[in-house]
């Protein structure tokens, strides 16, 4: 079947570092860096990833973050609550906006 | 322990179904320099049968309430003269669920006067049915270790493996088992737990879902214990049909064998721990158990045994072993 998504493609995402390597290596210090035990656990941390591959709508940061998640011990009710968390932020941000309409309608009404 | 290859020693059990990426674990132990063979075996453990009043879906026996595979008395009573006999220092009783075997009160007596440390695994909601209550008392004063299988303290995960309403039920039993001392400090009652996985995915840290439990089950509930245990589930019995069935046999298959860890191999129960059935025959864990595999490939009653198998006997390896070696092991 053809599709934009090939669920093979996500562990050949080292692949991205063809013809840009320096670029690449820096990329994954920085990733694995991040994701690694900080002030946040690495609980915490792909639990705040999997909000954002929804936020993104990124389907291989949704795979790689739902197992993560769970093999980190989280239960689906606290990824559930992390889906929401994107969906009210990305539901705010829109909201939020409303009022740059006011202020244009505003300005143009009587 | 001595690690050296010597494949001809290691019976290769692997399924036909191994998928591709699934090289032979003796393969591997072999790439590795190991062999898998016994130290001092030190602890008995005593699978009474197969009912249960749970089927969970990650049950590599695939216990449940229409089996009808039991332990009898006089099998009770070889098994715990052989425990004596041998000098075990440990007992771990288990099933199916151990509670539901009729003359079980007589072998925890047995053993907790042959052994210094005897274990009862429960799966928290047998014990507690209002025939066998009577049972939670007797382990009390025979201060028998208990060892609970609690997959998460959500309801989702617990119910998704076990069955509805049984985290509730885990909940109260071991509610229940607190007021009884146990998991109490200063009691030396002690309350273990065990976490397996609720599906295709590798347990959690240990130490780290140990603080989680015991903060949320003590925020949630009020309930304390000692010690908790992650495993990996063992792709045999129900889990391995669940696996197939859902599509996730090969993918699972791959990360046990990609999270090979060869530093676990020396802390491998099967090295300290000899299994026997209810029928009284030895395996060299629960698992070979499950698939028959005898122990030292012939079969060998308790009341025929001397004592423990000796330092330096082959164990039988599978494909299934992975499940015991991935991250930090199976111990
Ligand atoms: S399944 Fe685990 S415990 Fe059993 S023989 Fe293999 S490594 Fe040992």
């Amino acid at each position: 079947m053809q599709s934009y998504y090939d669920p093979k493609d996500l562990p050949r995402f080292s692949e991205i570092g063809k013809d840009a390597p320096e670029l690449a290596k820096k990329f994954f210090e920085y990733y694995g860096a991040v994701m690694a035990e900080g002030e946040l656990t690495v609980r915490e941390k792909s639990l705040i990833a999997l909000a954002v591959a929804h936020a993104v709508q990124c389907p291989y940061c949704i795979d790689a973050y739902a197992k993560e998640c769970l093999e980190q011990g989280s239960n689906t009710a606290e990824m559930t609550e992390a889906v929401h968390v994107a969906a009210a932020i990305r539901g705010g941000a829109s909201l939020v906006h409303g009022l740059q309409m006011r202020n244009a309608a505003d300005k143009l009404s009587l | 322990m001595t690690l050296e290859p010597r494949d001809c020693l290691m019976q290769e059990a692997r399924s036909a179904l191994c998928p591709s990426t699934c090289v032979g674990f003796a393969q591997t132990l072999a790439r590795h320099g190991l062999r898998l063979e016994r130290e001092q075996t030190h602890t008995l453990q005593i699978n009474t049968g197969l009912l249960c009043n749970q089927a969970c879906r990650h049950c590599h026996l695939e216990a449940g309430p229409k089996r009808t595979e039991i332990m009898d008395r006089e099998t009770m009573d070889q098994v715990a003269d052989y425990a004596e006999r041998g000098g075990f220092q440990s007992a771990d009783v288990t099933g199916g669920a151990p509670e539901m075997v009729p003359e079980i009160d007589h072998l925890l007596t047995r053993l907790a006067e042959a052994v210094p440390r005897v274990m009862l695994r429960s799966n928290l909601t047998a014990i507690r049915d209002s025939a066998r209550e009577h049972l939670g008392l007797l382990c009390r004063d025979l201060k028998i270790v208990l060892v609970c299988s609690l997959p998460a303290t959500h309801a989702s995960q617990t119910d998704a493996q076990r069955g509805g309403g049984v985290m509730d039920a885990s909940v109260r039993t071991l509610q229940w088992l607190n007021t009884l001392g146990y998991g109490q400090s200063g009691t030396g009652l002690e309350l273990n737990l065990v976490s397996n996985p609720a599906g295709a995915f590798m347990p959690p840290d240990q130490g780290r879902t140990e603080e989680r439990f015991r903060r949320d089950l003590q925020r949630k509930w009020g309930i304390v214990f000692n010690n908790l245990y992650t495993f990996a589930n063992v792709p045999l019995g129900r889990f391995r049909t669940w696996l197939e069935a859902s599509g996730n046999y090969e993918q699972y298959m791959t990360r046990l064998t990609e999270t090979f860890n060869p530093e676990a191999v020396a802390g491998l129960m099967c090295r300290s721990l000899v299994s026997v059935d209810w029928k009284g025959d030895l395996h060299d864990c629960d698992f070979h158990l499950a698939k028959a595999i005898p122990l030292d490939g012939t079969r060998r009653h308790v009341a025929t045994m001397s004592g423990p198998p000796l330092p330096g006997t082959p164990i039988a390896t599978a494909e299934y072993c992975y499940a015991c070696t991935a991250g930090a092991g199976f111990t």
